[in-house]
């Protein structure tokens, strides 16, 4: 490979890179005015309540999915770092889905969800022994509208004091 | 235990006779049949006893009326206006004069008498041929006057076999959870009613989320999935005494129960570690066994009717599919691969075909397919609806809808519907309360 071939490849890499530089935050934008969805993860603050200043108690969901996203696991290090100082609170992880699934795949979705969130925590040095896990399936939105933001709101595992 | 409560009693026995009409139940209700439904006949001395003992006016009128709306609700039939009909009740049931009913258009009569013996309800009917001018059956019940509107359902499933060849499904009962107040706090309750919204009770009080109830193959136990001291857990509960027990005792949620077909275990799931798989209790020996294993959720297990296949709702393949097993959990096979998600397979009760709830491109369908996931029909579609349950024959599917909110997040509801198999005939059942879960009772009179 010439010289000239490997600059005339980063050049290209380069604009490549500007091109989608350009269309990610034209996207941001346009979602955040839309109402405080990524994808169809809910990033918005509006129903969140916090265990202690700086440590929001619930983290958002992709639909069907429950895979952590970087806005969830900078919460859960949140969370594990509060939980490590506070060494004699436990607490329940309640995982929830939203209205468009069938009841009981719901309920096994919303245990799978907050055993992500467990597995998060635990890797931050918080003990299984201080997790309770619970799932309410479809059973209990904080949000009882019928649209994709709603919808967005609901499918969440919330950090809640259980003593 | 219902079977004993009612005592009943069947005196005549089925007539020899040949048939001319017919119902074809495959054909949905294009051309239902034309039916004259004469009110039973009261004698003046039964009408004042029974009026006390039961505070109905005419209890006769009333039996027959069961009767008629069981046989429109069905779609198969088409029961005639009562004002056009021009022979008395009594001297109808004696001989009918075939020409008058010919003159309105009936193809089929039924006529009876109901009489007080012995403080009990007697209660004899007939169903005639109209056109052919012959008596196609014959039957008395004696039974303890409380059951009166059993009877009427009794009478509808003896006319429906009649006239199908298939057997009734309206001396059945529905068990599922009443729901009230606002979506995001809602209460439920375990509820139980007869099949036409009658006589409907709740079993349990409230004070705790309970989904999903199933009845065992007598319908006289139901199991379903309870949030008592926040641990979600299967429980068993004995309708007649109220008996509540959990089910096992399992490290994790056990949700998504049914009773194998001969009622003798609870297949379900258990959630464990973000894993649901399929396990299996038996109720006499407590042995639980692991029937499904994969780091999947696993779920919504039913039994086919002969007991040696279980078909489930698996993510294994990336979304919710339809499988099916054998019944100690070799042989998975995935059955649906149609565009969308597929949920909630339940086995009918003749075994050739799977219910199930489908997710596609934003709406719910309520469907069907074979058992090979071949010859997909879907029955219904809406913003949502699920939780298919077949009446014992196999004919007409219930489940439950709900409704889109508006705006302000507010117009939720949910309600139970049924639908016959043939894609036809979708009916709102209406209960007291907002409903959801609904499961259908074998038939309780055979």
């Amino acid at each position: 490979m010439t010289l000239s071939k490997i600059f005339k490849n980063s050049l290209l890499v380069l604009t490549a890179c500007l091109v989608l530089t350009a269309c990610a935050t034209k996207k941001e934008i346009a979602t955040d005015i839309k109402g405080s969805m990524q994808g169809d993860v809910y990033t918005g603050t509006d129903t969140v309540e916090y265990l202690a200043e700086g440590v929001p108690d619930r983290v958002f969901f992709a639909t069907n999915e429950s895979i952590l996203t970087t806005a969830s696991r900078e919460t859960l290090r949140a969370q594990a770092a509060w939980l490590r100082k506070n060494s004699g609170i436990n607490i329940v992880l309640e995982g929830h889905a939203d209205e468009r699934g069938t009841r009981e795949y719901n309920l096994a979705l919303g245990e799978r969800r907050a055993n992500a969130a467990k597995d998060y925590l635990m890797t931050y040095g918080i003990s299984s022994d201080r997790i309770t896990v619970l799932s309410y399936g479809k059973e209990r939105p904080v949000d009882s509208g019928s649209n994709p933001l709603s919808w967005s709101k609901n499918r969440r595992s919330v950090t809640v004091k259980a003593n | 235990m219902i079977k004993k409560i009612i005592t009943l009693i069947l005196i005549l026995i089925p007539i020899k006779s040949f048939a001319l009409i017919e119902v074809d139940i495959t054909r949905g209700n294009l051309d239902p049949l034309p039916i004259a439904v004469s009110p039973l006949s009261i004698d003046e001395k039964s009408k004042k006893s029974f009026k006390k003992i039961l505070n109905k006016k005419n209890i006769g009128e009333e039996i027959s009326n069961i009767v008629e709306n069981n046989l429109r609700t069905s779609g198969l039939f088409n029961p005639l206006s009562k004002e056009a009909f021009l022979q008395a009740p009594d001297i109808a049931n004696l001989k009918p004069r075939f020409e008058d009913w010919n003159l309105i258009k009936a193809q089929a009569l039924i006529t009876g008498k109901v009489s007080n013996v012995d403080q009990k309800l007697r209660v004899e009917f007939r169903l005639w041929d109209v056109l052919a001018a012959k008596e196609m059956l014959a039957l008395a019940f004696t039974t303890v006057p409380d059951n009166w509107r059993r009877v009427g359902h009794i009478i509808s499933d003896k006319i429906y076999e009649r006239l199908t060849g298939e057997k009734g499904y309206f001396d059945t009962r529905i068990i599922y959870v009443a729901e009230e107040g606002p979506k995001t706090q809602r209460i439920k309750k375990l509820a139980i009613m007869d099949q036409d919204g009658f006589n409907n009770k709740f079993l349990t009080l409230g004070n705790e989320l309970v989904l999903t109830p199933r009845f065992n193959p007598t319908s006289q136990m139901v199991t379903y999935l309870s949030y008592f001291k926040n641990l979600p857990r299967v429980y068993l509960l004995d309708i007649e005494t109220g008996t509540q027990e959990v089910v096992g005792d399992f490290p994790g949620m056990t949700f998504a129960p049914r009773f194998s077909p001969d009622g003798k275990k609870i297949i379900m799931s258990l959630a464990k570690d973000g894993k649901s798989d399929i396990y299996t209790m038996d109720l006499e020996n407590r042995i639980v066994e692991k029937i499904t294993n994969h780091p999947s959720i696993d779920t919504s297990p039913s039994y086919s009717p002969d007991g040696e296949y279980v078909t489930f709702n698996s993510d294994r393949s990336g979304y919710q599919q339809i499988y099916i097993m054998k019944s100690d959990g070799s042989d998975v096979k995935r059955i649906s691969f149609g565009n969308g998600l597929y949920g909630t397979p339940v086995w009918s009760p003749r075994g050739d075909l799977i219910a199930f709830t489908k997710l596609h491109k934003g709406k719910f369908y309520i469907g069907v397919m074979r058992t090979d996931g071949k010859g997909e029909r879907l029955l219904t579609e809406n913003y949502y609806q699920e939780a298919p349950s077949w009446s014992p024959n196999g004919r007409v599917l219930i489940f439950y809808r709900e409704t889109k909110t508006d705006d302000k997040g507010e117009g939720f509801t949910a309600k139970l519907w049924s639908i016959d198999l043939t894609g036809y005939n979708e009916r709102q059942i209406k209960t007291p309360t907002d409903a959801s879960d609904p499961s259908w009772s074998s038939l309780l009179s055979n």
